[in-house]
Protein backbone atom coordinates (compact mmCIF):
# COMPACT_ATOMS: atom_id res chain seq x y z
CA UNK A 1 0.00 0.00 0.00
CA UNK A 2 1.47 3.15 -1.12
CA UNK A 3 0.65 6.69 0.25
CA UNK A 4 0.02 9.30 -2.17
CA UNK A 5 1.42 12.77 -2.09
CA UNK A 6 -0.94 15.57 -3.59
CA UNK A 7 1.04 18.70 -4.29
CA UNK A 8 -0.18 22.07 -5.56
CA UNK A 9 0.39 25.29 -6.64
CA UNK A 10 2.28 27.40 -5.33
CA UNK A 11 4.93 24.53 -4.86
CA UNK A 12 6.97 26.35 -2.56
CA UNK A 13 4.53 27.10 -0.34
CA UNK A 14 3.42 23.30 -0.34
CA UNK A 15 7.16 22.39 0.27
CA UNK A 16 7.13 24.35 3.34
CA UNK A 17 4.14 22.80 4.68
CA UNK A 18 5.28 19.32 3.87
CA UNK A 19 8.83 20.46 5.57
CA UNK A 20 6.69 20.58 8.60
CA UNK A 21 5.06 17.78 8.74
CA UNK A 22 8.46 16.11 8.45
CA UNK A 23 9.75 17.92 11.43
CA UNK A 24 6.15 16.67 13.16
CA UNK A 25 6.95 13.17 12.31
CA UNK A 26 10.27 12.49 10.87
CA UNK A 27 9.77 8.79 10.05
CA UNK A 28 6.70 9.02 8.90
CA UNK A 29 8.45 8.34 5.40
CA UNK A 30 10.79 6.31 5.85
CA UNK A 31 10.56 3.27 4.18
CA UNK A 32 6.99 3.92 2.98
CA UNK A 33 6.44 3.87 -1.10
CA UNK A 34 4.65 7.16 -2.48
CA UNK A 35 3.09 8.03 -4.71
CA UNK A 36 2.98 11.29 -6.50
CA UNK A 37 -0.35 12.75 -7.80
CA UNK A 38 -0.07 15.53 -10.22
CA UNK A 39 -3.54 16.43 -10.84
CA UNK A 40 -3.06 19.63 -8.39
CA UNK A 41 -0.05 20.52 -11.18
CA UNK A 42 -1.19 20.40 -14.52
CA UNK A 43 0.30 22.71 -16.63
CA UNK A 44 3.41 22.89 -14.51
CA UNK A 45 5.27 19.49 -16.03
CA UNK A 46 8.59 21.75 -16.16
CA UNK A 47 9.01 21.40 -12.90
CA UNK A 48 7.97 17.97 -12.12
CA UNK A 49 11.89 17.32 -12.56
CA UNK A 50 12.80 19.51 -9.45
CA UNK A 51 10.21 18.42 -6.96
CA UNK A 52 11.20 14.67 -7.63
CA UNK A 53 14.50 15.51 -7.33
CA UNK A 54 13.08 17.79 -3.73
CA UNK A 55 11.73 15.02 -2.61
CA UNK A 56 14.42 12.62 -3.14
CA UNK A 57 16.22 14.98 -1.26
CA UNK A 58 13.94 14.61 1.74
CA UNK A 59 14.29 10.76 1.61
CA UNK A 60 10.85 10.09 0.13
CA UNK A 61 11.04 7.48 -2.11
CA UNK A 62 8.36 7.84 -5.05
CA UNK A 63 7.30 4.80 -6.22
CA UNK A 64 5.41 6.30 -9.40
CA UNK A 65 3.22 9.33 -10.83
CA UNK A 66 -0.55 9.48 -11.04
CA UNK A 67 -3.22 11.80 -12.94
CA UNK A 68 0.09 12.91 -15.34
CA UNK A 69 -0.97 13.67 -18.67
CA UNK A 70 1.50 11.94 -20.74
CA UNK A 71 1.04 13.86 -23.85
CA UNK A 72 2.42 17.21 -21.93
CA UNK A 73 5.09 15.40 -19.75
CA UNK A 74 6.36 14.34 -23.48
CA UNK A 75 10.41 14.44 -23.23
CA UNK A 76 10.59 14.09 -19.39
CA UNK A 77 8.99 10.83 -19.07
CA UNK A 78 11.58 8.80 -19.00
CA UNK A 79 13.69 10.64 -16.33
CA UNK A 80 10.22 10.39 -14.05
CA UNK A 81 9.01 7.37 -12.01
CA UNK A 82 6.47 5.06 -14.03
CA UNK A 83 3.31 6.39 -14.54
CA UNK A 84 0.82 4.41 -12.75
CA UNK A 85 -3.35 4.10 -12.94
CA UNK A 86 -5.54 3.05 -11.34
CA UNK A 87 -4.91 3.18 -7.94
CA UNK A 88 -7.21 2.94 -5.64
CA UNK A 89 -7.89 5.07 -2.26
CA UNK A 90 -7.90 2.44 0.72
CA UNK A 91 -7.18 2.22 4.59
CA UNK A 92 -4.39 4.99 5.01
CA UNK A 93 -6.15 8.15 3.36
CA UNK A 94 -4.13 10.59 0.69
CA UNK A 95 -2.11 12.56 2.87
CA UNK A 96 -1.65 16.32 1.97
CA UNK A 97 0.79 17.82 4.17
CA UNK A 98 -0.46 20.80 6.21
CA UNK A 99 -3.85 18.94 6.63
CA UNK A 100 -4.32 17.47 10.60
CA UNK A 101 -2.74 13.75 11.10
CA UNK A 102 -5.76 11.33 9.44
CA UNK A 103 -8.12 10.67 12.20
CA UNK A 104 -7.51 7.24 14.13
CA UNK A 105 -9.95 4.56 13.08
CA UNK A 106 -13.42 4.91 14.74
CA UNK A 107 -13.55 2.33 17.55
CA UNK A 108 -16.06 -0.71 16.86
CA UNK A 109 -18.48 0.32 19.42
CA UNK A 110 -17.46 -2.38 21.71
CA UNK A 111 -17.76 -1.20 25.73
CA UNK A 112 -15.04 0.56 26.70
CA UNK A 113 -13.38 0.31 29.96
CA UNK A 114 -14.13 3.79 31.85
CA UNK A 115 -11.57 6.23 33.17
CA UNK A 116 -12.79 5.83 36.81
CA UNK A 117 -14.52 3.58 38.96
CA UNK A 118 -17.12 5.22 41.65
CA UNK A 119 -18.45 3.30 44.62
CA UNK A 120 -21.06 4.66 46.15
CA UNK A 121 -20.70 2.25 49.21
CA UNK A 122 -18.37 1.75 52.17
CA UNK A 123 -15.62 -0.36 51.20
CA UNK A 124 -15.66 -2.93 54.19
CA UNK A 125 -13.00 -4.93 55.92
CA UNK A 126 -11.71 -7.36 54.09
CA UNK A 127 -12.64 -5.98 50.79
CA UNK A 128 -10.36 -5.19 48.21
CA UNK A 129 -11.37 -3.05 45.30
CA UNK A 130 -8.48 -3.07 42.46
CA UNK A 131 -9.09 -0.53 39.45
CA UNK A 132 -5.95 -0.46 37.79
CA UNK A 133 -7.73 1.60 34.49
CA UNK A 134 -7.70 4.64 36.23
CA UNK A 135 -8.93 6.93 39.33
CA UNK A 136 -10.86 5.56 41.86
CA UNK A 137 -13.60 7.30 43.94
CA UNK A 138 -15.26 6.21 47.41
CA UNK A 139 -18.64 7.58 48.86
CA UNK A 140 -18.31 6.66 52.03
CA UNK A 141 -15.38 4.99 54.13
CA UNK A 142 -12.85 2.81 53.25
CA UNK A 143 -12.45 0.19 56.68
CA UNK A 144 -10.07 -1.26 58.80
CA UNK A 145 -8.35 -4.07 56.83
CA UNK A 146 -9.71 -3.41 53.38
CA UNK A 147 -7.75 -1.99 50.65
CA UNK A 148 -8.31 0.08 47.43
CA UNK A 149 -5.72 0.03 44.49
CA UNK A 150 -6.10 2.32 41.77
CA UNK A 151 -4.28 2.86 38.77
CA UNK A 152 -4.21 6.56 39.16
CA UNK A 153 -5.64 8.36 42.08
CA UNK A 154 -7.95 7.57 45.40
CA UNK A 155 -10.64 9.76 46.40
CA UNK A 156 -12.48 8.68 49.26
CA UNK A 157 -15.57 11.14 50.80
CA UNK A 158 -15.38 9.80 54.24
CA UNK A 159 -12.57 8.25 56.52
CA UNK A 160 -9.36 6.59 54.78
CA UNK A 161 -8.94 3.33 57.63
CA UNK A 162 -7.87 0.96 55.62
CA UNK A 163 -4.81 0.38 52.92
CA UNK A 164 -4.80 2.72 49.98
CA UNK A 165 -2.39 1.61 46.91
CA UNK A 166 -2.78 4.41 44.09
CA UNK A 167 -0.63 4.99 41.09
CA UNK A 168 0.05 1.59 39.68
CA UNK A 169 -0.44 2.84 35.98
CA UNK A 170 2.93 4.86 36.46
CA UNK A 171 3.47 8.62 36.20
CA UNK A 172 0.88 9.77 33.51
CA UNK A 173 1.51 12.06 30.89
CA UNK A 174 3.85 14.91 31.66
CA UNK A 175 5.11 12.96 34.88
CA UNK A 176 1.80 13.99 36.63
CA UNK A 177 1.62 11.60 39.77
CA UNK A 178 -1.17 9.81 41.25
CA UNK A 179 -2.50 11.35 44.78
CA UNK A 180 -4.09 10.11 47.27
CA UNK A 181 -7.09 12.71 48.71
CA UNK A 182 -9.50 11.68 51.59
CA UNK A 183 -11.89 13.29 54.26
CA UNK A 184 -10.57 11.65 57.31
CA UNK A 185 -6.98 9.95 57.58
CA UNK A 186 -6.73 6.89 59.70
CA UNK A 187 -4.85 4.89 57.06
CA UNK A 188 -3.05 2.04 57.94
CA UNK A 189 -0.95 2.48 54.70
CA UNK A 190 -0.73 4.91 52.45
CA UNK A 191 1.18 3.92 48.61
CA UNK A 192 2.06 5.40 45.94
CA UNK A 193 3.96 4.40 42.64
CA UNK A 194 5.38 2.24 44.75
CA UNK A 195 6.20 4.13 47.53
CA UNK A 196 4.83 3.71 50.77
CA UNK A 197 4.18 4.50 54.46
CA UNK A 198 1.95 2.73 57.40
CA UNK A 199 0.60 4.21 60.07
CA UNK A 200 3.16 4.00 62.71
CA UNK A 201 5.19 6.94 59.91
CA UNK A 202 2.42 9.23 59.55
CA UNK A 203 2.35 12.41 61.76
CA UNK A 204 0.11 12.00 63.93
CA UNK A 205 -0.91 15.61 64.14
CA UNK A 206 -2.43 14.79 60.77
CA UNK A 207 -4.57 11.87 62.38
CA UNK A 208 -8.23 12.15 61.67
CA UNK A 209 -7.59 15.36 59.40
CA UNK A 210 -9.20 15.94 55.76
CA UNK A 211 -5.69 15.52 53.59
CA UNK A 212 -3.96 14.85 50.41
CA UNK A 213 -0.98 13.24 49.95
CA UNK A 214 1.87 12.85 47.04
CA UNK A 215 5.00 11.82 45.95
CA UNK A 216 7.61 14.58 46.96
CA UNK A 217 10.73 12.97 44.93
CA UNK A 218 10.26 9.46 46.02
CA UNK A 219 9.17 10.78 49.60
CA UNK A 220 5.44 10.40 50.67
CA UNK A 221 4.20 13.73 51.31
CA UNK A 222 1.05 14.31 53.54
CA UNK A 223 -0.46 17.66 54.19
CA UNK A 224 -4.05 18.63 55.23
CA UNK A 225 -6.39 19.96 53.42
CA UNK A 226 -8.27 22.49 55.86
CA UNK B 1 -44.53 -13.24 54.34
CA UNK B 2 -42.24 -14.83 56.84
CA UNK B 3 -39.00 -12.95 57.28
CA UNK B 4 -35.86 -15.02 57.33
CA UNK B 5 -33.66 -12.66 59.80
CA UNK B 6 -29.62 -13.75 60.90
CA UNK B 7 -27.77 -12.95 63.98
CA UNK B 8 -23.87 -12.72 62.92
CA UNK B 9 -21.05 -11.43 64.37
CA UNK B 10 -18.00 -12.79 62.51
CA UNK B 11 -16.16 -12.35 66.06
CA UNK B 12 -17.28 -15.26 68.46
CA UNK B 13 -18.04 -14.33 71.98
CA UNK B 14 -19.81 -11.54 71.38
CA UNK B 15 -23.54 -12.82 72.28
CA UNK B 16 -24.86 -13.78 69.15
CA UNK B 17 -26.52 -16.90 70.55
CA UNK B 18 -27.56 -15.03 73.65
CA UNK B 19 -29.22 -12.41 71.34
CA UNK B 20 -31.28 -14.97 69.03
CA UNK B 21 -32.76 -16.68 72.29
CA UNK B 22 -33.70 -13.39 73.51
CA UNK B 23 -35.11 -11.68 70.39
CA UNK B 24 -36.62 -15.00 69.35
CA UNK B 25 -38.82 -15.39 72.63
CA UNK B 26 -39.76 -11.75 72.66
CA UNK B 27 -40.56 -12.23 69.04
CA UNK B 28 -42.67 -14.88 70.12
CA UNK B 29 -44.25 -13.05 73.35
CA UNK B 30 -45.41 -10.65 70.35
CA UNK B 31 -47.54 -13.36 69.13
CA UNK B 32 -45.21 -14.00 66.38
CA UNK B 33 -44.72 -17.49 65.00
CA UNK B 34 -40.99 -18.07 65.60
CA UNK B 35 -38.19 -20.45 64.89
CA UNK B 36 -34.99 -20.33 66.10
CA UNK B 37 -32.38 -21.85 63.92
CA UNK B 38 -28.78 -23.31 64.92
CA UNK B 39 -26.24 -23.16 62.63
CA UNK B 40 -23.36 -23.62 64.95
CA UNK B 41 -22.77 -27.08 63.77
CA UNK B 42 -20.43 -29.32 65.86
CA UNK B 43 -20.74 -26.23 68.44
CA UNK B 44 -24.52 -26.30 69.28
CA UNK B 45 -25.00 -24.17 72.37
CA UNK B 46 -28.85 -22.50 71.51
CA UNK B 47 -30.23 -25.56 72.63
CA UNK B 48 -28.46 -24.76 76.03
CA UNK B 49 -29.60 -21.10 76.54
CA UNK B 50 -33.43 -22.20 75.73
CA UNK B 51 -33.47 -25.06 77.73
CA UNK B 52 -34.24 -27.76 75.39
CA UNK B 53 -31.06 -29.65 75.60
CA UNK B 54 -32.91 -32.92 77.11
CA UNK B 55 -35.44 -32.87 74.46
CA UNK B 56 -33.13 -33.04 71.12
CA UNK B 57 -33.54 -35.93 69.25
CA UNK B 58 -33.39 -34.91 65.36
CA UNK B 59 -30.61 -31.79 64.30
CA UNK B 60 -31.00 -29.45 61.32
CA UNK B 61 -28.26 -32.34 59.59
CA UNK B 62 -30.44 -34.99 59.74
CA UNK B 63 -33.32 -32.68 58.09
CA UNK B 64 -30.95 -31.15 55.63
CA UNK B 65 -29.83 -34.87 54.68
CA UNK B 66 -33.18 -36.07 54.30
CA UNK B 67 -32.88 -38.69 57.60
CA UNK B 68 -35.89 -36.88 59.08
CA UNK B 69 -38.43 -34.69 58.78
CA UNK B 70 -38.66 -31.03 59.46
CA UNK B 71 -41.37 -31.54 62.04
CA UNK B 72 -39.74 -34.60 63.63
CA UNK B 73 -36.57 -32.28 64.53
CA UNK B 74 -38.58 -29.40 65.84
CA UNK B 75 -39.09 -28.95 69.39
CA UNK B 76 -41.85 -26.38 70.70
CA UNK B 77 -40.83 -24.59 73.40
CA UNK B 78 -43.10 -25.26 76.66
CA UNK B 79 -43.13 -21.57 77.61
CA UNK B 80 -44.53 -19.78 74.87
CA UNK B 81 -46.73 -21.96 72.10
CA UNK B 82 -45.47 -20.33 69.17
CA UNK B 83 -42.03 -20.58 69.62
CA UNK B 84 -39.78 -23.47 68.05
CA UNK B 85 -36.18 -24.60 67.92
CA UNK B 86 -34.35 -26.15 65.04
CA UNK B 87 -30.93 -27.36 66.83
CA UNK B 88 -27.80 -28.09 65.25
CA UNK B 89 -25.47 -31.61 65.59
CA UNK B 90 -23.25 -31.37 68.12
CA UNK B 91 -20.69 -34.69 66.50
CA UNK B 92 -21.19 -33.82 63.28
CA UNK B 93 -19.33 -30.75 61.01
CA UNK B 94 -19.97 -27.69 58.89
CA UNK B 95 -19.30 -29.59 55.72
CA UNK B 96 -22.17 -31.97 56.34
CA UNK B 97 -24.53 -28.97 55.53
CA UNK B 98 -25.34 -28.90 51.62
CA UNK B 99 -26.82 -25.42 50.12
CA UNK B 100 -29.30 -27.39 48.51
CA UNK B 101 -30.49 -28.90 51.86
CA UNK B 102 -30.44 -25.71 53.52
CA UNK B 103 -32.27 -24.45 50.83
CA UNK B 104 -34.95 -26.66 51.24
CA UNK B 105 -35.25 -26.78 54.79
CA UNK B 106 -35.54 -22.77 54.82
CA UNK B 107 -38.20 -22.85 52.22
CA UNK B 108 -40.15 -25.24 54.19
CA UNK B 109 -39.44 -23.00 56.92
CA UNK B 110 -40.70 -19.74 55.21
CA UNK B 111 -44.30 -21.48 55.32
CA UNK B 112 -44.30 -22.53 58.41
CA UNK B 113 -43.58 -19.71 60.33
CA UNK B 114 -42.82 -15.97 60.44
CA UNK B 115 -39.71 -15.71 61.54
CA UNK B 116 -36.56 -17.71 60.97
CA UNK B 117 -34.44 -16.81 63.00
CA UNK B 118 -30.71 -17.99 62.16
CA UNK B 119 -28.00 -18.46 64.70
CA UNK B 120 -25.08 -17.64 62.81
CA UNK B 121 -21.63 -19.74 64.16
CA UNK B 122 -18.66 -17.32 64.67
CA UNK B 123 -16.02 -17.08 61.65
CA UNK B 124 -16.52 -16.21 57.68
CA UNK B 125 -16.33 -19.19 56.39
CA UNK B 126 -18.84 -22.12 54.99
CA UNK B 127 -21.00 -22.42 58.35
CA UNK B 128 -21.63 -18.63 58.47
CA UNK B 129 -22.18 -17.77 54.61
CA UNK B 130 -24.56 -20.79 54.76
CA UNK B 131 -25.91 -19.45 57.99
CA UNK B 132 -26.36 -15.76 56.21
CA UNK B 133 -27.29 -17.08 52.89
CA UNK B 134 -31.41 -16.66 53.03
CA UNK B 135 -31.20 -14.17 55.01
CA UNK B 136 -33.77 -11.07 54.28
CA UNK B 137 -32.76 -9.42 57.23
CA UNK B 138 -29.58 -9.40 59.45
CA UNK B 139 -28.74 -8.36 63.16
CA UNK B 140 -24.99 -7.69 63.28
CA UNK B 141 -24.23 -8.19 66.90
CA UNK B 142 -21.20 -6.06 67.95
CA UNK B 143 -19.38 -5.38 71.47
CA UNK B 144 -17.90 -1.64 71.88
CA UNK B 145 -14.39 -2.53 71.26
CA UNK B 146 -12.03 -2.33 67.91
CA UNK B 147 -11.85 -6.13 67.30
CA UNK B 148 -15.47 -6.67 67.32
CA UNK B 149 -16.21 -3.79 65.35
CA UNK B 150 -13.41 -4.42 62.16
CA UNK B 151 -15.29 -8.26 62.42
CA UNK B 152 -18.87 -6.83 62.16
CA UNK B 153 -17.57 -4.95 59.08
CA UNK B 154 -16.08 -7.75 57.79
CA UNK B 155 -19.79 -9.79 57.86
CA UNK B 156 -21.86 -6.25 56.58
CA UNK B 157 -19.63 -6.76 53.73
CA UNK B 158 -20.53 -10.14 53.20
CA UNK B 159 -23.78 -9.80 53.27
CA UNK B 160 -23.42 -7.38 50.89
CA UNK B 161 -22.09 -9.76 48.65
CA UNK B 162 -22.37 -13.18 49.67
CA UNK B 163 -26.18 -13.64 50.28
CA UNK B 164 -28.90 -14.94 47.86
CA UNK B 165 -30.53 -11.29 47.98
CA UNK B 166 -26.99 -9.56 46.91
CA UNK B 167 -26.71 -12.39 44.22
CA UNK B 168 -30.16 -11.04 43.02
CA UNK B 169 -28.87 -7.30 43.15
CA UNK B 170 -30.78 -6.44 46.31
CA UNK B 171 -29.91 -5.62 49.66
CA UNK B 172 -30.50 -7.81 52.91
CA UNK B 173 -31.43 -4.58 55.61
CA UNK B 174 -28.74 -5.13 58.33
CA UNK B 175 -29.16 -3.75 61.80
CA UNK B 176 -26.65 -2.87 64.64
CA UNK B 177 -27.05 -4.59 68.12
CA UNK B 178 -24.58 -3.39 69.98
CA UNK B 179 -24.37 -5.83 73.42
CA UNK B 180 -22.35 -5.81 76.77
CA UNK B 181 -22.52 -2.54 76.46
CA UNK B 182 -21.39 -0.88 80.09
CA UNK B 183 -22.74 2.70 80.73
CA UNK B 184 -20.02 2.74 83.47
CA UNK B 185 -16.63 2.29 81.93
CA UNK B 186 -18.53 4.12 78.84
CA UNK B 187 -18.48 7.99 81.03
CA UNK B 188 -14.75 6.81 81.33
CA UNK B 189 -14.34 6.79 77.61
CA UNK B 190 -12.90 2.98 78.45
CA UNK B 191 -15.47 1.84 75.61
CA UNK B 192 -15.92 2.95 72.16
CA UNK B 193 -18.71 5.65 71.91
CA UNK B 194 -21.73 4.29 70.09
CA UNK B 195 -21.32 7.14 67.39
CA UNK B 196 -17.84 5.99 66.69
CA UNK B 197 -19.51 2.75 66.20
CA UNK B 198 -22.20 3.89 64.06
CA UNK B 199 -19.93 5.72 62.17
CA UNK B 200 -17.37 2.99 61.14
CA UNK B 201 -20.40 0.29 60.24
CA UNK B 202 -23.32 2.86 58.79
CA UNK B 203 -26.01 0.85 59.54
CA UNK B 204 -28.93 1.61 61.54
CA UNK B 205 -28.46 0.78 65.09
CA UNK B 206 -31.12 -1.59 66.65
CA UNK B 207 -30.55 -1.70 70.37
CA UNK B 208 -28.23 -1.09 73.11
CA UNK B 209 -27.90 -4.03 75.53
CA UNK B 210 -26.41 -3.36 78.94
CA UNK B 211 -23.82 -5.89 79.86
CA UNK B 212 -25.90 -7.73 83.04
CA UNK B 213 -25.60 -10.46 85.40
CA UNK B 214 -29.06 -10.95 84.62
CA UNK B 215 -28.23 -12.19 80.88
CA UNK B 216 -25.60 -14.68 82.70
CA UNK B 217 -28.03 -16.02 84.73
CA UNK B 218 -30.59 -16.29 82.68
CA UNK B 219 -28.71 -17.97 80.10
CA UNK B 220 -27.58 -20.72 83.45
CA UNK B 221 -31.73 -20.98 83.88
CA UNK B 222 -31.62 -22.18 80.07
CA UNK B 223 -34.01 -19.33 79.29
CA UNK B 224 -33.66 -16.50 76.83
CA UNK B 225 -33.79 -13.20 79.34
CA UNK B 226 -36.68 -11.61 77.65
CA UNK B 227 -38.91 -14.74 79.43
CA UNK B 228 -36.80 -15.26 82.58
CA UNK B 229 -36.77 -11.41 83.96
CA UNK B 230 -38.82 -9.67 81.73
CA UNK B 231 -38.15 -6.05 83.41
CA UNK B 232 -34.38 -6.37 83.57
CA UNK B 233 -32.31 -3.54 81.73
CA UNK B 234 -31.17 -6.46 79.08
CA UNK B 235 -34.72 -7.82 78.39
CA UNK B 236 -36.23 -4.28 77.73
CA UNK B 237 -33.61 -3.50 75.08
CA UNK B 238 -34.30 -6.79 73.29
CA UNK B 239 -37.99 -6.49 73.56
CA UNK B 240 -37.50 -2.89 72.21
CA UNK B 241 -35.32 -3.62 69.52
CA UNK B 242 -38.26 -6.66 68.61
CA UNK B 243 -40.73 -3.96 68.71
CA UNK B 244 -38.20 -2.24 66.36
CA UNK B 245 -37.76 -4.81 63.64
CA UNK B 246 -41.63 -5.10 63.55
CA UNK B 247 -41.26 -1.48 62.24
CA UNK B 248 -42.20 0.60 65.41
CA UNK B 249 -40.65 3.57 65.53
CA UNK B 250 -39.15 4.40 69.50
CA UNK B 251 -36.15 6.68 70.55
CA UNK B 252 -32.99 4.95 71.57
CA UNK B 253 -32.46 4.58 74.82
CA UNK B 254 -29.81 2.41 77.03
CA UNK B 255 -31.78 0.96 79.61
CA UNK B 256 -30.21 1.17 83.27
CA UNK B 257 -30.92 -1.28 85.98
CA UNK B 258 -33.59 -0.18 87.76
CA UNK B 259 -32.59 -0.04 91.56
CA UNK B 260 -35.02 0.56 94.82
CA UNK B 261 -33.83 3.45 97.58
CA UNK B 262 -32.12 1.21 99.31
CA UNK B 263 -29.61 0.02 96.44
CA UNK B 264 -29.05 3.53 95.19
CA UNK B 265 -28.07 4.35 98.97
CA UNK B 266 -26.01 1.02 99.73
CA UNK B 267 -24.72 1.51 95.68
CA UNK B 268 -22.75 4.98 96.26
CA UNK B 269 -22.09 3.69 100.16
CA UNK B 270 -20.05 0.70 98.65
CA UNK B 271 -18.80 2.86 95.54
Amino acid sequence: MAVVLMPDLPLADWMTQLDAQIARSPRFFDGRPIVLDLEGLAGNEAGFLTLVEDLAARAIRIIGIENADEAALGPLLPQLPPVLTGGRTVGLPVLVPGDPPPPPEPEPPQEREPPALVLDRPVRSGQSVAFTGGDVTVIGSVASGSEVIAGGSIHVYGALRGRAIAGLLGPGPGGVRARIFCRRLEAELLAIDGVYKTADEMDPALQGRAVQVWLDGDQIAIAALD
Amino acid sequence: MAKVLVVTSGKGGVGKTTSTAALGAALAQAGQKVVVVDFDVGLRNLDLIMGAERRVVYDLINVVQGDAKLSQALIRDKRLETLHLLPASQTRDKDALTSEGVARVMDELREKFDWVICDSPAGIERGAQLAMYHADTAVVVTNPEISSVRDSDRIIGLLDSKTERAEKGERVDKHLLLTRYDPARAKRGEMLKTEDILEILSIPLLGIVPESQDVLRASNLGSPVTLADPTSAPARAYTDAVRRLMGEKLAMSIPGDKKGLFGKLFGRRVA
